[in-house]
């Protein structure tokens, strides 16, 4: 909290990852600034999902290192991870438990105190749009409303990086319009990493965009330089994953 | 942390109908095999009194109780272990205990810790079972004792065993399966050791929980249930980092 406002909340440096001989990420670099949002493109399979688990926490690198507000995740994982909130690509939701308790739970579980957890779930739920749902079963809310509490409980802890993969799968155009307006709001005070396929999404919402493309960075650059250089991104995404693009390559 | 995941897994637990048909079925089997005891004593009651030094109440109904008990417990397990590890793998919901600030050893504990305040429900009610007979006579309390006792350890073993086949892999039916196997061999591997002394006949876990529902509480039995729980949690918390690194 005391560190200045542009300082680096998460930073990877030649973050690896292999899976026997295959190397699914390699040598990826990526810093975040406070109220930067980063838009993580590239095609199925290109790593983004590995990378981001590795990022959490959820998966440890063969090489590299991540930093999250200076503490390093592999050393103390636990400091590092209360300061993180992911949303994976399929919402961990307990569908036997009512939204206000699954919310509680993940507060608790993220070292919110017993005093300020009122306002946190209150807060959460007032952001994502969940006041009215509180006391249903998760597993009796409709797929938008189910994505929504994964983001509540994402942002219940008030965490300085967000890491969500692909929160809009499956929503409605309302509801995936709503989602990006809250995603600006956070990233006005904290990191954003969304990971993306809709292109009009990360330019609307986005101050930068990488694109991953078999397990490398292939592309760092700001919305604003892009719109100054006139090029459109997805032809910047086509002309560097189509050519390359490799056959029989499904795991994302 | 521990008693967080610990409540959440017993608040998962009683919000599925699972844990109260399983409460429902097994009381239901041990009134029945506790009302044919009792009856059976009631029959021979006349004889018992001609014995010098016969066998207490406690003995004849108490004592059998407990031991169906175990058995009960040891099918009923892999049906409640395969919900831990493997259906939170199947749901996606372990993501969400390692993207938060626990250790994986607060994962394992918190949920280990979760079953057997479950068990100890059981355990109550069977217990309780056992007091009704208070209304016709004085029962042994130390005998009672230590067949609680020594049911809550077997049932911790069970759940630690339970734990780690959980942790191996993400389709539940398999870490059911694989648990009751385990468990049915722990169960019979004495049966092959027809020597007495046979080294086998230790590793049996029914075999040490005998002593205990016969009044005796031995060391020996002791260390084995301690070791046997603390191996079997080292193992799943291992496992659980393993995955981490290996992915």
């Amino acid at each position: 909290m005391n560190e200045p406002i542009a300082s680096a909340t998460i930073s990877a440096r030649g973050l690896c990852r292999n899976f026997g001989n295959h190397a699914a990420v390699c040598e990826i670099n990526l810093e975040l600034k406070r109220g930067e949002v980063l838009g993580f493109l590239g095609p199925n399979g290109a790593g983004k999902t590995t990378t981001m688990r590795m990022l959490t926490g959820n998966l440890a690198p063969s090489a590299g290192s991540v930093e999250i507000c200076g503490i390093d995740l592999l050393d103390r994982p636990r400091d590092a991870k209360a300061r993180i909130g992911y949303l994976p690509e399929t919402p961990p939701l307990y569908r036997e438990l009512t939204v206000d308790e699954y919310l509680r739970l993940a507060a608790k579980l993220h070292w919110v105190g017993n005093n300020s957890l009122h306002s946190a779930l209150a807060e959460a739920k007032q952001r994502c749009g969940l006041n009215d749902v509180g006391r249903q079963l998760i597993g009796s809310l409709s797929k938008g409303y189910q994505q929504r509490v994964g983001i509540a409980q994402a942002i219940i802890h008030n965490p300085d990086v967000i890491i969500l993969d692909e929160p809009t799968v499956g929503l409605d155009p309302n509801q995936m319009r709503e989602i990006r307006t809250l995603i600006r709001e956070l990233g006005a005070e904290r990191s954003v990493i969304l990971s993306t396929h809709i292109l009009p999404e990360v330019e609307s919402v986005c101050d930068r965009v990488q694109i991953m493309h078999q397990g490398r960075m292939v592309f760092n650059d700001s919305i604003a330089g892009l719109k100054q250089s006139q090029t459109s991104l997805e032809e910047v995404f086509a002309q560097l994953t189509l050519d390359k693009e490799s056959s029989g390559d499904i795991h994302s | 942390m521990i008693f967080t995941i610990a409540c959440k897994e017993l608040k998962t637990l009683f919000a599925s109908p699972l844990a109260w048909t399983l409460l429902a079925l097994m009381q239901l089997v041990l009134a029945w095999v506790f009302l044919g005891r009792l009856d059976a004593f009631l029959e021979i009651q006349s004889q018992l009194v001609q014995i010098a030094n016969p066998p207490g109440v406690t003995e004849i109904i108490v004592a059998p109780v407990f031991a169906m008990a175990a058995v009960v417990l040891l099918m009923a397990t892999p049906l409640l272990t395969m919900r831990l590890i493997a259906e939170e793998r199947r749901n996606h919901t372990m993501t969400f205990l390692i993207s938060a600030p626990v250790s994986m050893t607060d994962i394992v504990l918190g949920k280990f810790l979760g079953l057997i305040i479950f068990f100890c429900s059981v355990i109550v009610l069977v217990v309780i079972l056992a007091l009704s007979l208070l209304a016709g006579g004085a029962l042994d309390t130390g005998l009672l004792l230590s067949n609680a006792a020594g049911l809550l350890l077997i049932c911790a073993c069970f759940a630690s065993l339970g734990l780690y086949i959980s942790c191996l892999t993400a389709q539940p039916a398999i870490a059911a399966a694989g648990t009751l196997g385990a468990l049915l061999g722990l169960w019979v591997v004495d049966i092959a050791a027809d020597d007495a002394d046979s080294i086998m006949r230790n590793f049996s876990l029914l075999k040490h929980y005998e002593s205990f529902n016969r009044g005796m509480i031995d060391t020996f039995d002791l260390a084995y249930f301690a070791l046997f729980i603390l191996t079997f949690l080292v193992l799943a918390i291992r496992r659980l980092d393993g995955e981490r690194l290996r992915g």
